[in-house]
């Protein structure tokens, strides 16, 4: 039972991973459809938006898909036929942003906080270990001590 | 002092995030502001003859409105009536019939009323992905073959005349 409800949640978690546009005009060679099955996992489907066009149903990302096809038919580089999107589309139309000027707090912000948090322990950290090595107490200090116990024992 | 900086962190943070939800995901900055039209070349619905193209649009010398829509799509009726009040003032408007059939585009026009000097017909949708079209209607403002603006969506009534206009008349200018 627990083997069959793994299998089933194993096809559930990697359909996403598995899946391919699937169009009628796919390219009969398969180094190509496979290269162009690749880019348009890094494209943005506009009508969706979290989904690559690869994952979308939308008329638009079919057509986008097409045009991928097409490009690649043409000859054209991986680089080319992102750039034919973001010049039309922008940025926004690539799901991992480029590394530019623009985009670099993006990239970095998650690091930033990470050394902000380590920063914050190690001050937590620090002041605890003032507290830990305390002043010892003076003999006056020790003798009332020791007098407060002994009364404690008393009762 | 030392109190303040978490403060201060939170406040930049929340900030932030106040400014990122009440941004509109669905509108996506043009990357043509201020480009030349792609190229393109339309033939006017129902026909071969040859309607509009980048060229034609270049040689005008007035500010002109180019108006993607369809008569598969709902709001396009909304924004119809701001385009016949566009035509009525006197602007060109040259519209696109994305992804359309030649016989609904004409009942659309004729139930609804015609504001467009030229109709293209873009049948397979590819003059909507050279603008970077991705929903309709969408509304492009040129000037001499350059795109000024891109309006997404439907021209609202509470838009026409503090948004649209004022943005086709300074870029008439």
């Amino acid at each position: 039972m627990r083997i069959i409800a793994t299998v089933i949640c194993f096809f559930a978690m990697s359909s996403a991973a598995l899946a391919v546009g699937v169009d009628e005009g796919r390219l009969a060679d398969p180094a190509q459809e496979a290269r162009a099955q690749g880019l348009m996992k890094q494209l943005r489907c506009l009508v969706c938006q979290n989904e690559s066009i690869v994952d979308s149903n939308a008329a638009l990302a079919k057509d986008l898909r097409m045009i991928v096809r097409e490009r690649i038919t043409l000859g054209e580089s991986d680089e080319q036929v992102l750039d034919f999107m973001t010049s039309r589309y922008g940025d926004w139309v690539l799901l991992k942003p480029p590394f530019e000027g623009a985009t670099i707090v993006l990239w970095f912000s998650p690091l930033i906080l990470l050394l902000i948090g380590f920063y914050v322990i190690y001050h937590n950290l620090k002041r605890q270990k003032i507290v830990a090595t305390a002043e010892p107490l003076s003999a006056d200090e020790q003798t009332r001590l020791k007098k407060l116990l002994a009364d404690g024992d008393d009762r | 002092m030392n109190k303040f900086i978490p403060f201060a962190i939170f406040c930049a943070i929340s900030s932030a995030l106040y400014v990122g939800l009440s941004l509109n995901p669905s509108n996506i900055p043009s990357e043509l502001i201020n480009d030349p039209v792609p190229e393109f070349a339309l033939s006017e619905v129902g026909s071969d003859i040859a309607s509009f193209s980048s060229e034609t649009i270049a040689t005008e010398e007035d500010v002109i409105i180019m108006n993607f829509f369809a008569s598969w799509c709902a709001p396009c009726y909304v924004e119809h009536p701001f385009l016949m009040e566009l035509k009525n003032r006197g602007y060109k408007i040259y519209g696109v019939a994305y992804k359309d059939r030649a016989r609904n585009i004409t009942r659309f026009l004729e139930e609804q009323g015609n504001p467009y000097d030229h109709v293209g017909a873009d049948e397979n949708g590819r003059v909507g992905i050279e603008f970077g079209v991705y929903g309709m209607p969408e509304t492009y403002i040129i000037k001499n073959g350059i795109i000024k603006y891109k309006h997404i969506g439907p021209i609202l009534e509470m838009q026409f005349e503090d948004e649209f206009i004022p943005i086709l008349e300074s870029a008439r200018r």
